[in-house]
């Protein structure tokens, strides 16, 4: 995080850390949440989900203060964030990347 | 590390608890506002400390009229414009309930105007939220009784020439004792002031402003529900207390937001009950708060 | 069950059939009624707006027919017996509400105090018009009971009948007075509460996570449960499943309307109610209820003077129609005679039901007042030739 000058309580206040948990196969593409995350954290990318939608996906590793902006303003109900370094969503993410590379495999085999 | 691709479970979203999951994904087109109202109204309810045993959420007919339904409250759909009265049924037969009727523009001010301004005059306990996308969405793109003078719908192709309400002045001046107006971008003052409401009595009004994109904002060539929330970003003012005959909503024009009216009033039922205590003293039976429900 | 005491006046009235409605709906167990003002009806909801704080009851004077309609719809779902009173346009203006509650299949009372019609009409005037409407009145199919009172003792007896039926079959029963009935004066008895039964809302002891609204447990008629009681459960007048989630498809739709029919259609021995004099080896049968069936007992007594043999049919309970019994009486009977007040409607079931075997004489009154027994009698002597 850079500042323009160091806050005088700036050893004692910790910016928390979250990340970001997208349910990708949920979201309908609406771009509020890359829109109107604080840390721009986010972009739509360039995948499909399974509804033929752009999901969002994390560009920024680390950034995201767990603010919960973009939980809040989906209209899907397609993201949402958990503190970082919460064993749920270290599980999640490690699910994610397991799935992953598990779909990644059947489409090479396809 | 990307986040996106396959989710663990979408159980695990916060808002599970209080939706019915295994009627996900809803109906709604994409960037439209009702799911971010219904995001914010479990926040609220969570942030509330309510008894969601005894919240009960009755919806109309329409686009927010499915709401009741993904709720995992005692969730009532029922006939178009009837919400109101459903709800106060609901709420006078078992008065510990927690009446909510979460509904739109055209449901509520339009075939349901009556019970809009009696529900209001009587200051009956009730959270009314009503999704306020300036027009009829679920049967086409109707005019609406909130639809903007010049705004087009399917039944004004030229443009609407219709004086619109303004909801908040309408509430405030039946006599709504809670008036707040949001749009659907006002994500964490919106789910505060539900929040606020729901430990408050009385006529409790919500406006909340949300796009419409299949239908409003095609129509009227003002982009997708993305164009709308950057123009509700920068076109919505908030100044709270306002006297609410100035907040009007032009054609694309200020929308002013806010809590404006917020005032202790006594409800019907304690008018009710005070008035009787007061005329028939030890003969009134007051009906129980668990409802007059016959059993041994 | 045994009612709640605190709704029984017990003891011997002088009531007209109006107040005698309102006494029996309090004698039920109802506790919740919304209306809106309707000559001639309004006296029933007057005399329970006079007598419920005593009791823990609450009525409301809504805004309008379609909002009472709406609250009663909705008060039902509190486990409360509710009830609304209206007349001929107010039964209009209640009818899609009518239709939610028929869907919900929620348990309501709707008292139509008849008047001349249609539209405004006569309303202080008698009529018995609406009484295809109390079948047919909203759209879509379903089916539900009707009965029709022919005094103010009976406007007390068959109203707390009424709401045992509501609640056995989980569905609106419509409540056919006429404003004779209603506006007429006479002795009613009040018995004491321990002698009046009533039938209590069925609740189900599912645990929440196994109920399901709509899940028939052999009957035909789903268990229901109280807002507020934790069942987080859902309902719609969409067309539903089990769980009360809308679902649009030709097969659900075939099983939802089947079975809201059927839960009436399959029970009708136990529903019907008609009250017969000597029907049995007559020529000609009257068949009447309300303020009619009064009437036409003149008519008989006249036409047996003259020879005729003359049996009668009252209808208690109007909707299910007695098509058994008719289509019964028709292969034995020269001649149905029925006297409404109206231009002929449960006529028209008779004559189906009579399939031709047995004429059908209608013998109508546009409305505003009652037959000339005189009247009846040419039409039953008529008939018998």
């Amino acid at each position: 995080m850079r500042y323009w000058r160091k806050p005088l309580d700036f050893d004692q206040v910790t910016v928390p850390r979250g990340e970001v948990v997208i349910i990708a196969d949920r979201c309908k593409g609406c771009a509020f949440c890359v829109e109107y995350c604080p840390k721009d954290v986010l972009v739509m990318s360039e995948d499909f989900n399974i509804k033929g939608y752009h999901p969002p996906e994390v560009v920024v590793d680390g950034e995201c203060v767990n603010c919960n902006l973009c939980e809040m303003i989906c209209p899907d109900f397609a993201i949402f964030c958990v503190p970082a370094g919460d064993p749920v969503a270290v599980e999640a993410v490690l699910n994610i990347a397991a799935e992953e590379d598990k779909f990644a495999e059947e489409e090479a085999l396809n | 590390m990307s986040a996106t691709a396959h989710p663990p479970n979408p159980n695990d979203h916060p808002i599970a608890p209080y939706l019915r999951m295994d009627r996900m994904p809803h109906i709604w087109c994409p960037t439209c506002g009702i799911g971010t109202v219904v995001k914010c109204f479990a926040t609220a309810l969570e942030e509330a400390d309510v008894d969601l045993d005894k919240v009960v959420i009755t919806s109309g007919i329409g686009c927010t009229g499915r709401v009741a339904g993904y709720m995992n409250l005692d969730a009532f759909h029922a006939t178009h414009g009837r919400a109101i009265p459903f709800a106060t049924g609901l709420k006078l037969a078992r008065p510990e309930l927690e009446s909510v009727v979460f509904s739109g523009d055209g449901d509520l001010s339009g075939i349901g105007g009556n019970h809009f301004i009696h529900a209001a005059r009587r200051n009956m306990d009730m959270l009314v939220i009503l999704v306020n996308n300036f027009i009829y969405g679920m049967t086409g793109g109707q005019n609406a009784p909130t639809t903007p003078i010049s705004a087009k719908s399917s039944t004004m192709p030229f443009g609407n020439f219709e004086r619109p309400f303004n909801l908040p002045h309408l509430a405030a001046s039946c006599g709504a004792t809670f008036v707040s107006r949001w749009t659907c971008l006002h994500i964490r003052r919106l789910a505060k002031c539900m929040r606020v409401a729901l430990r408050r009595k009385g006529f409790r009004f919500i406006e909340v402003i949300a796009p419409c994109s299949t239908l409003y904002s095609r129509l009227n060539r003002l982009g997708g529900g993305l164009e709308l929330m950057r123009f509700y970003h920068d076109n919505a003012q908030i100044k709270h207390g306002i006297d609410t005959r100035e907040v009007d909503i032009d054609f694309q024009d200020t929308i002013i937001c806010g809590n404006f009216v917020d005032e202790e009033k006594p409800t019907f039922l304690d008018m009710m009950n005070s008035h009787y205590e007061g005329v028939l003293g030890d003969r009134y039976v007051p009906m129980a708060p668990e409802g007059g429900w016959l059993h041994d | 069950m045994k009612t709640d005491p605190a709704g029984v006046l017990t003891g011997v009235h002088y009531l007209d059939g109006d107040y005698a409605c309102g006494e029996g709906a309090m004698a039920a167990g109802c506790r919740f009624v919304a209306g809106y003002p309707i000559t001639p009806s309004t006296e029933v909801v007057e005399r329970i707006s006079r007598r419920f704080p005593m009791m823990g009851g609450t009525f409301i004077q809504m805004e309008d027919e379609l909002a009472s309609m709406a609250a009663v719809a909705g008060a039902a779902w509190t486990g409360t017996k509710t009830m609304t009173v209206t007349s001929g346009p107010g039964f209009s203006l209640m009818m899609e509400n009518i239709g939610l509650a028929a869907m919900m299949e929620t348990p309501c009372v709707v008292v139509n105090v008849q008047r001349g019609g249609p539209s405004t009409g006569l309303p202080t005037m008698v009529g018995q018009a609406d009484m295809m409407q109390a079948r047919w009145g909203s759209h879509g199919d379903y089916e539900l009971i009707a009965m029709s009172p022919q005094s103010p003792q009976e406007a007390f007896d068959l109203t707390i009948d009424a709401f045992n039926l509501a609640e056995t079959y989980r569905v609106p029963v419509m409540f056919m007075m006429d404003e004779c009935v209603g506006h007429m004066t006479e002795k009613v008895v009040i018995p004491e509460a321990d002698e009046i039964d009533v039938v209590p809302r069925v609740l189900s002891d599912k645990p929440p996570d196994e109920y399901q609204p709509y899940a028939v447990n052999g009957k035909g008629v789903p268990e229901m449960v109280r807002a507020g009681d934790g069942y987080r459960f859902h309902t719609t007048g969409l067309t539903h499943d089990d769980r009360g989630y809308p679902e649009m498809s030709v097969e659900r739709q075939q099983i939802n309307v089947t079975r809201i029919t059927d839960k009436i259609l399959l029970n009708v021995d136990d529903i019907i109610r008609i009250e017969e004099e000597e029907t049995d080896g007559a020529e000609v049968v009257v068949v009447a209820y309300g303020i009619t069936a009064r009437v036409a007992r003149m008519g008989i007594d006249l036409a047996r003077k003259q020879g005729v043999k003359v049996g009668f049919m009252r209808l208690v309970v109007v909707w299910p129609f007695p098509e058994k019994r008719i289509r019964e009486l028709a292969a034995a009977v020269k001649a149905f005679v029925v006297p409404e007040i109206n231009l002929g409607q449960m006529v028209l079931e008779v004559e189906r039901c009579a399939a031709g075997k047995a004429a059908a004489v209608h013998v109508p009154h546009a409305g505003g007042g009652v037959h000339d027994p005189a009247k009846i009698c040419k039409a039953i002597v008529e008939a018998a030739r």
